[in-house]
């Protein structure tokens, strides 16, 4: 006999609003057995009071490092899928810029293995699409396919040669792989650290120009038109290459985007005084870009809104601007950054949760999750009212270099569920 | 969210708004560069004497910290410690312990263990100066002595001292920037202080592959065509080029460059009569100056080197008695 659970007194929400009235989830066998009022009744055998919080189905991240294999000062699956969970994340995709690279089916293997140990949330895999991200030779795609990789990319390397490049997607193409491209035009971004705007110029920091990315946006499109390839974009940081890919998207081109919460958010004002800590790649541009990003997820030009988790150490950061490590720990804080935005009336409600679930989920040709009988529970309790302090003492990442640091940002999860096991719990 | 000029300020000054780190212009007021500049003036009578000492700085210890190499930026610095009589000690980086791997932060804790009172810090990173600053302990002064391409603040408040030998003030002057704006830290520091000290007219005269991105943010106008940008300016500021700009496909060629932006007799003509003609040093004759020009009546150039030692004496004794003071607050609150 399974075991049978309920919450009680929670809110559902579903398309982005959640319910008026209280209501109740039943639990068994990892799935959801009921929900609504007949789940009031049902006989459990562990009863959790939800408050009158919400509850959600899990989030799900196209972007993420998760530190292992490589260095444990990057922290870990156990360590960064605990930090996933306590964001409300429930799938992760592991971007394959570990140490080793995730280009074989070994390290593939290694990494669902120590998912399957340590991990609080599922991890999917995401390998390289050229060996060791070299650029140079082609992958064994389709073994790292079979091996269990969701789908294939460049971890934000530089694409030098656009030759390898149409290969690399004639080759996926046959296959019916998917590739996770970040666009950069290395030549022109060369040894940028920050968007080349009036603000680098002033500080002396070398730029990284827009269309270092828009003339390789372009250039993917053009290639994924004519291979035929699923292709999939970000994160993207300005305004033209939304443009782009809006018009690429009225003709008719499967093609998907996204955008980190940290572009929706912040613009290159935040590297004032050098803050390496704001340090990313692609760089955080101008308002005008931001903007353009906030449009493109609300009217689903970008499928999804993705952490770009990158964790990193103090002694990363621990350097002038151009010489420290790009990224940001961003589990914890990007469902929160984004209830924020919905609070600001800068984004609907709708249109993050859209980007922060259901996006993702068609993006990886996955189900849209959904709370209803027979789905898997794979879901989460949002305390939205609630606020937290976030700082290096409350991140759980080994990554404590986030955003937003010293202040306080709605949204609370104080219960994550993946396939009907609680993987994380607030502290009360 | 905090502007650059606000941060900039919070870290350089103190409460009482006195200079505790020198590490770029932005934010400071034209008061505080005026006192800059009258401070130098009283030390250049020292350099005048037969023993050319103060004894401002004696008993502090002084250390200069390059990782880029430099001889003029750093000897100037030396002369001018020595000459407030602080103890100096040259370190260059460049070769050393940050190519074994030691963060710049770590080679920081080692010197400041042996007690030193005053790092100058030159370093290729834009920001290094700023970073050292927020790392350093409490009561140790940095003079950023150029950072990557940010800002070399010394060497823009010698050429303002200069500029207001020959000129008297700074209201009216409409000055010109010539060369390799993009690249150069120097050319930024200028912009800002020229700008602060109330001139009439800032101008980049150079071509778009060697200007900023949005120049025209930091107060200035631009002209390509140098004949057009020279017309009655009072101050021309030509820059060094460095031979790499060729290899980058930033110019065709020196030839080219000095053909359009080489300050020659017949330009200089077409600037005012009494115009001064400066450079940072050092120079390259035969590709941004001619050298009968560099050594004409106008060039004011090696008075630049002169101010240099009174300019840096002032910044030195000026931060050292603001963290002296903080210093001072800071025991004056603990035994409280």
């Amino acid at each position: 006999m399974s075991r049978v659970l309920r919450i009680e007194n929670i809110r559902p929400v579903q398309h982005g609003e959640p319910s008026q009235a209280l209501t109740s989830v039943l639990v068994a066998d990892g799935q959801i057995a009921l929900i609504g009022d007949q789940a009031r009744h049902g006989e459990a055998d562990q009863v959790i009071d939800g408050g009158g919080q919400w509850l959600l189905p899990g989030l799900i991240d196209l972007n993420c490092h998760l530190g292992e294999p490589g260095p444990d000062r990057r922290g870990t699956i156990a360590t960064e899928t605990l930090a996933a969970a306590r964001g409300g994340f429930t799938r992760v995709c592991a971007v394959p810029e570990t140490s080793p690279v995730n280009d074989s089916s070994a390290v593939t293997h290694l990494i669902r293995d120590l998912a399957a140990q340590s991990g609080r949330v599922h991890v999917l895999p995401v390998g390289a699409m050229t060996r060791g991200l070299g650029g140079e030779h082609l992958s064994d795609m389709v073994g790292l396919s079979s091996a269990g990789c969701v789908a294939l990319g460049n971890g934000g390397r530089p694409l030098r040669d656009a030759r390898v490049l149409r290969r690399c997607m004639a080759y996926a193409h046959t296959f019916g792989i998917r590739l996770f491209v970040q666009p950069e035009n290395a030549v022109l971004a060369a040894d940028g650290c920050a968007h080349d705007g009036a603000l680098a110029a002033r500080m002396g920091l070398p730029g990284i120009p827009a269309v270092a990315e828009t003339t390789a946006v372009s250039e993917l499109l053009l290639l994924a038109e004519e291979t035929g390839v699923r292709l999939h974009l970000g994160p993207l940081s300005c305004a033209r290459s939304v443009a782009l890919v809006r018009a690429a998207k009225a003709q008719g081109l499967a093609v998907t985007a996204d955008v980190t919460m940290h572009h929706l958010v912040y613009t290159d004002q935040v590297i004032t005084g050098f803050d390496g800590r704001y340090h990313v790649r692609p760089p955080l541009r101008e308002e005008s870009d931001r903007q353009a990003l906030l449009r493109g997820v609300e009217d689903g030009v970008i499928d999804a809104i993705c952490s770009q988790h990158r964790p990193q150490d103090h002694a990363a950061k621990q350097a002038p601007f151009a010489a420290t490590e790009a990224g940001l720990s961003t589990l914890e804080t990007t469902l929160s950054l984004g209830l924020q935005l919905v609070a600001q009336g800068q984004l609907s409600r709708t249109a993050l949760l859209r980007g922060l679930c259901q996006g993702p989920a068609e993006v990886l040709s996955e189900p849209v999750p959904e709370l209803a009988a027979g789905r898997v529970a794979d879901l989460f309790l949002l305390d939205a009212q609630a606020q937290w302090a976030v700082s290096e003492e409350t991140l759980l990442s080994t990554g404590k270099q986030a955003p937003a640091l010293g202040e306080r940002l709605p949204g609370v999860v104080s219960m994550t569920m993946v396939g009907g096991q609680i993987v994380y719990r607030a502290a009360d | 969210m905090a502007t650059m000029a606000d941060s900039n300020r919070q870290l350089q000054l103190t409460a009482d708004g006195e200079l505790k780190h020198f590490l770029s212009l932005e934010g400071l007021d034209r008061a505080l560069l005026t006192r800059i500049l009258d401070t130098a003036d009283s030390f250049i009578e020292v350099g005048e004497r037969s023993i050319k000492k103060v004894p401002l700085l004696r008993g502090r210890t002084l250390v200069n910290l390059f990782f880029e190499s430099s001889t003029r930026t750093r000897s100037t610095f030396e002369l001018a410690a020595k000459r407030l009589s602080a103890d100096v000690l040259n370190l260059d980086i460049s070769t050393s312990a940050t190519s074994k791997g030691e963060t710049l932060s770590d080679t920081l804790l080692n010197l400041e263990a042996m007690a030193s009172d005053m790092f100058v810090i030159r370093h290729a990173q834009s920001g290094a100066a700023h970073f050292i600053a927020r790392h350093v302990t409490p009561g140790v002064a940095i003079i950023n002595a150029g950072d990557g391409r940010h800002a070399h603040p010394t060497q823009a408040m010698l050429d303002a001292l200069t500029i207001r030998q020959h000129k008297g003030s700074f209201s009216g002057l409409k000055v010109g920037i010539v060369g390799d704006v993009q690249h150069s830290r120097v050319a930024r520091s200028q912009i800002q202080a020229l700008n602060t000290l109330g001139v009439a007219e800032v101008r980049l005269i150079a071509p778009d592959t060697l200007l900023p991105t949005a120049p025209e943010s930091m107060g200035v106008s631009v002209h390509a065509r140098m004949e057009e940008g020279l017309k009655d300016l009072d101050v021309i500021i030509m820059l060094r080029l460095q031979r790499e700009r060729m290899e980058g496909a930033l110019l065709p060629s020196e030839r080219e460059f000095y053909r359009l932006y080489g300050l020659t007799r017949e330009k200089l003509a077409l600037a005012h009569p009494r115009a001064l003609v400066m450079h940072p040093g050092p120079i390259n004759r035969g590709v941004e100056i001619e050298s009968a020009v560099a050594d004409g009546p106008q060039s004011v150039i090696l008075n630049q080197v002169t101010n240099g030692i009174a300019v840096r004496m002032a910044v030195m004794s000026m931060a050292m008695s603001g963290q002296l003071a903080e210093r001072q607050g800071q025991l004056g609150r603990a035994s409280r």
